[in-house]
């Protein structure tokens, strides 16, 4: 417990700027339905029809004139991205910051094993991501509330659910990363984030590409495949949960052998 | 039981070297030094008897533990000051004291009281306000609020003040006297001089003298000074000469009669003959052009 409290003590000022600013952005969103809910039943036919941008972003298949179409494109871009951005961060640089930051040599001469430290500092990363979905959560169901609207129980908690699935997967992977690198975890961690993003844009614009699906955790978070299918894909998910698990793995087969310097 | 105990240890990082076959033995209460110049393999031994680095080949012990196998064991009763003390950005003081307490999960908060107030370190303030010498303060007291019964301390006194640096090496000797062995890596011989009962000199990654420091100390040769003119050409046995218009002086190895024959056949206005200090044995072994291999830099030391 000593470890995760101080991980959590230390990663505190990321986690209050990187949740309050999603948060915020979220609610915002939800608080601009109202205002284009009007609007949007005019255009919902042109934004469904400007071909391959549409595609890109699932707007062919969603409305954005209801609350769950607008919900899963507008507010799922800030979520999904924002929260992928932040669990990527949180993960990348857990482990390498001891040696970047020169640290390690104080925590790894004190009788803590290597594989407890890892555990310590997974679990660290983890309770950040969890806390902060349902910080965001509950930010999400209060803004509905706050305008009016029925809360999609069922829509929303998938989102979220699939959200959460996605970053615990990029955390996973980004944890792996840590325990290898000595200085840039954080940067690699990013660009995978923002590529993985991409490559989701890849797949939805290009039916030959859609086998990206299967690599990015942006494949079975898609906010168009989970409101019009009312499930998510599980087949998608286990395999994008099985590669962050070989990222964990790969961390303590790595960290737990490692020259420290 | 020996409180450290080094076998054949050699650790390469890829092809470049960092230890090569290094054997060592320190005694349980033994204060030893350990000496070497930057980049010798100083780092490279604790850090590997720590295990923060693992062999490339060799073992290790500490008092009589793996440091593969038991190195939790072994960091348990062991207090690690490194040369640079880092800790985490954002923290007081009394934080990382606590963190480091609770790490051990000892409650240490009386004997870290005693230590910073004899070190004169106020825990209020926080980590990167301090100064090096504060932030190495920070760092003996995680070291020692455990009561290790091995110190394991690389460079301990650099950014100290003298007067901080005495009190230091009390503390040091008092731990010493109720038990604990000392083991002081450092450059400043006259640390090891007057604190260490035995120290080994590591050059390029290799032992190459181990022994007393009384030992260590008296070599067969001399540091002769000479006022006056005196004809040395051809003696064999001097090295370290240096000329001066009114005389010369250099270290001398060679038969001491012959020497004297050849003072008598000068003209002297004084004289003088002492054993050089740890310093010149020091910069003996490191002396490039007379880089003897380890037989002979030990055959060199007086043994008796």
């Amino acid at each position: 417990m000593t470890l995760i409290r101080h991980e959590l003590r230390q990663g505190r000022i990321s986690f209050i700027i990187w949740t309050a600013s999603i948060g915020f952005l979220l609610a915002v969103c939800v608080f601009l339905f109202p205002e284009m809910k009007g609007q949007m039943e005019d255009m919902g036919d042109m934004f469904s029809s400007m071909g391959s941008f549409s595609d890109a972003f699932g707007m062919d298949r969603l409305n954005f004139g209801t609350l769950m179409g607008f919900y899963a494109i507008e507010c799922g871009n800030v979520l999904g991205l924002g929260g992928a951005f932040f669990a990527s961060l949180c993960a990348a640089g857990i482990l390498s910051k001891e040696e970047k930051d020169r640290t390690a040599e104080f925590l790894l001469t004190h009788p803590v094993n290597r594989a407890r430290i890892v555990t310590g500092k997974l679990a660290a990363a983890y309770v950040q991501i969890a806390v902060m979905n349902l910080i965001i959560y509950g930010i999400s169901v209060a803004s509905i509330a706050a305008i009016g609207e029925d809360v999609p129980w069922k829509e929303l908690n998938l989102l979220h659910l699939a959200y959460f699935l996605l970053q615990a997967e990029l955390a996973g992977i980004c944890f792996g990363i840590s325990a290898f690198a000595r200085r840039g975890g954080v940067s690699i961690g990013l660009g995978i984030a923002a590529g993985m993003y991409f490559l989701n844009l890849v797949a939805n614009i290009a039916r030959e590409a859609e086998f990206l699906k299967y690599i990015t955790p942006f494949g079975y978070a898609e906010g168009a495949d989970i409101v019009t299918e009312g499930h998510l894909d599980g087949k998608l998910a286990a395999i994008g949960l099985a590669f962050g698990a070989v990222g964990i793995a790969a961390a303590y087969g790595k960290y737990c052998r490692k020259d420290i310097r | 039981m020996d409180a450290i105990k080094i076998e054949n240890l050699t650790k390469y990082y890829g092809k470049a070297r960092g230890i090569r076959e290094i054997n060592l033995t320190v005694a349980k209460g033994e204060f030893f030094g350990f000496i070497g110049p930057n980049g010798a393999g100083k780092s490279t031994t604790i850090r590997t008897l720590l295990g923060l680095i693992s062999p490339t080949s060799g073992r290790a012990s500490v008092f009589g533990l793996d440091i593969v196998k038991d190195k939790q064991e072994i960091l348990a009763r062991t207090g690690y000051l490194p040369s640079e003390a880092v800790f985490y950005a954002g923290m007081r003081v009394r934080e990382v004291l606590k963190l480091s307490a609770n790490l051990r999960e000892k409650d240490c908060g009386e004997e870290a009281g005693r230590l910073c107030e004899q070190l004169q370190l106020d825990t209020a303030r926080k980590v990167e306000e301090l100064s090096f010498g504060n932030r190495k303060k920070v760092g003996i007291v995680c070291a020692l609020q455990h009561e290790p019964a091995l110190l394991v301390l690389d460079e301990p006194t650099s950014g100290l003040d003298p007067l901080m640096q005495k009190a230091f090496f009390d503390i040091l000797r008092e731990r010493n006297r109720a038990g604990a062995t000392v083991f002081l890596s450092s450059h400043i011989l006259s640390e090891i001089q007057h604190n260490c009962t035995r120290a080994a000199i590591i050059r390029e990654g290799e032992i190459i003298a181990c022994d007393s420091v009384e030992t260590l100390s008296k070599t067969t040769a001399r540091r002769v000074s000479v006022r006056g003119t005196v004809a040395l050409e051809g003696l064999a046995g001097i090295r370290d000469r240096e000329d001066s218009p009114g005389g010369v002086n250099f270290l001398y190895s060679g038969d001491m009669n012959l020497l004297l024959q050849r003072l008598a056949a000068g003209s002297v206005s004084d004289l003088s003959v002492s054993e050089p200090d740890l310093e010149e044995i020091f910069m003996h072994y490191y002396r490039k052009q007379v880089q003897l291999p380890k037989k002979e830099a030990e055959y060199d030391t007086d043994k008796t």
